[in-house]
């Protein structure tokens, strides 16, 4: 397996690069294109005439520009993480934590709802037959504008702080994927195994826990990278439609309301390292923990 | 061993689950008296719903035809064709997959702040979220799809001494149709996400965004609720329709054939 890893791995990273380069200079273009309309209205006001070159370098400085160059959101980043004390509101490590809690929770949460689920739907035939077509609906409902009622009703319901509601949101998004797989883990075992059980007289119980469930682990494991990004994208847009007031998606509203690009960029790319990191973890946990259990390579 | 489900039953089991959620629901509200600014009965919604119908609809032009539909079919083309070029380069391919993966994981609905800031509070600023929002993974899904065919398809095609053209359209586009449609439904479900989401920063007054915050903060809860089933039925029928026209299309594929 990592032999064949490593070939892909080198194989890509030449282009993989190209892309990347690719992209920052059509950033840099465009930034610098954009950002001239401002620095040409400035220098009308004042009556200047600006060289190509002061252009470009005005570009690449402003405060409030329409699209910062990446090394102005590099910089802000840096100010924003190992500049800043961690316990300072303005730090993106302590937003990022929030955010992270938040998605931690909901991947939990996604994880329990979505094992039991699957497990009642692999088990009743009534139950597969009205839960199967609800959980696709669920997905198909705009979670946003679900949002507010469920900080409403969870407010009610006692919930002193914003994590319960954003992390059921995370957990709304995060729970389908982890279903989906272990309908099709606990449903894997085919008609010779199964039948081998009977003529052990195997309970429905034992059915259960003896074949069917260490057959769905790799469908289990094979979801989880896909539902920890779900449950990431769930606590930003969580927190962007409740009106949180700390974390990651809540520093995008807040850079939105006072006018500050900047803020809104880091955060923007503060989430994508987060969301980059907790992919990375989740799949390095899964190679762990199936080559402990004595998986078949993938 | 398993009785195999008739038509009937696959109706009227979630049916008649979703009829006992309403009922329930509307029991305990009233059965506990819950104050209708907390959780209106069903019954209230459905009132709701009927008296309002003119701004509903206005709420549902604006977000739904003007931002989310712009958003799909521009982001899903744009997905498409970039799909179709990057394909017939290996390097692109190898260089651009992973990071379009990744971006695809992203929670690009993030960048609605900046849209608004570049194209302004109407509809064009909700349209370009959701044309980033969709465009990734149906660039990923279709060349996914692309690659969907085996080696001994494409000699086939070779010693009809087809080029990459007609390789293309007749073996290949064919076979990723499937992968297509499966990012069409990802992306319908994102459109309207990211379609609301995007009013959260600025909105003229109409739109279902818009209205569901307005609403919330005068305590109108039955109306917010109006909202959320409109953009309830307006995910599904979305799905729907895109489940539906892949039926008609890939009637070929054993996944349709059942």
């Amino acid at each position: 397996m990592s032999g064949r890893h490593t070939l892909i791995l080198r194989q890509s990273f030449l282009p993989v690069l190209t892309v990347a380069a690719v992209l920052l200079v059509v950033w840099y273009a465009a930034a610098i294109k954009m950002n001239a309309t401002w620095t040409y209205d400035q220098a009308a006001r004042a009556g200047t005439q600006p060289s190509f070159s002061e252009v470009v370098s005005d570009t690449m400085q402003q405060d409030r520009p329409l699209l910062p160059v990446p090394h102005q959101v590099a910089s802000e980043l840096w100010k924003t993480t190992v500049l800043k004390k961690i316990t300072s509101k303005r730090s993106m490590i302590y937003q990022g934590t929030i955010t992270l809690k938040t998605t931690l929770w909901g991947f939990a949460l996604g994880i329990v709802v979505g094992v039991s689920m699957a497990a009642i739907i692999v088990l009743s035939r009534v139950g597969r037959l009205s839960l199967m077509p609800w959980a696709i609906i669920s997905q198909t409902i705009p979670i946003v504008a679900l949002a507010p009622m469920i900080v409403i009703l969870s407010n009610a319901a006692g919930a002193g702080s914003l994590l319960v509601p954003k992390a059921i949101i995370a957990a709304y998004l995060s729970f389908f994927p982890v279903m989906v797989s272990m309908v099709k883990g606990l449903t894997s075992p085919d008609h010779m195994q199964l039948d081998l059980l009977r003529t052990y007289g195997a309970k429905k119980s034992a059915v259960f826990w003896k074949l069917r469930v260490p057959a769905s682990m790799p469908y289990f494991f094979a979801s989880l990278k896909v539902s920890v990004a779900a449950a990431f994208v769930g606590a930003v847009v969580g927190e962007l439609s409740t009106s949180a007031i700390s974390g990651l998606g809540a520093r995008m509203l807040i850079g939105s309301q006072f006018g500050e690009p900047m803020i809104m960029w880091a955060a923007l790319f503060a989430a994508a390292i987060l969301a980059a990191l907790l992919i990375f973890t989740v799949g390095a946990i899964e190679k762990i923990l199936r080559r402990t259990m004595g998986g078949q390579p993938v | 061993m398993r009785r195999v489900d008739t038509e009937f039953e696959r109706i009227v089991y979630p049916v008649g689950f979703g009829l006992l959620v309403l009922v329930l629901w509307e029991g305990i509200v009233r059965m506990f008296h819950i104050s209708p600014a907390l959780l209106p009965p069903p019954t209230a919604i459905g009132a709701a719903i009927f008296r309002s119908l003119p701004i509903l609809w206005e709420d549902w032009v604006q977000t739904v035809v003007k931002g989310a539909l712009n958003g799909l079919w521009m982001g899903s083309f744009a997905g498409i064709a970039v799909a179709l070029v990057i394909d017939r380069y290996e390097f692109l391919k190898r260089g651009l997959l992973p990071v379009a993966n990744f971006f695809a994981a992203l929670p690009i609905v993030g960048l609605a702040p900046i849209m608004v800031m570049w194209f302004g509070f109407d509809w064009h600023s909700k349209a370009a979220v959701v044309a980033i929002m969709v465009f990734f993974p149906m660039l990923v899904n279709t060349l996914g799809g692309l690659s969907a065919t085996d080696a001994m398809q494409r000699d086939l095609m070779r010693t009809y001494a087809a080029g990459h053209g007609a390789t293309l359209l007749k073996l290949r586009v064919p076979a990723a149709l499937p992968f297509v449609f499966n990012g069409l439904k990802i992306a319908t479900t994102l459109a309207l996400i990211g379609a609301i989401v995007a009013e959260y920063f600025g909105s003229p007054i109409r739109g279902m965004g818009f209205r569901i915050t307005t609403e919330m903060g005068r305590l109108a809860t039955d109306m917010v609720w109006a909202e959320i089933t409109i953009s309830a039925l307006t995910g599904t029928a979305l799905y729907g329709l895109v489940a539906f026209i892949e039926k008609r299309v890939t009637f070929w594929h054993p996944s349709q054939r059942g």
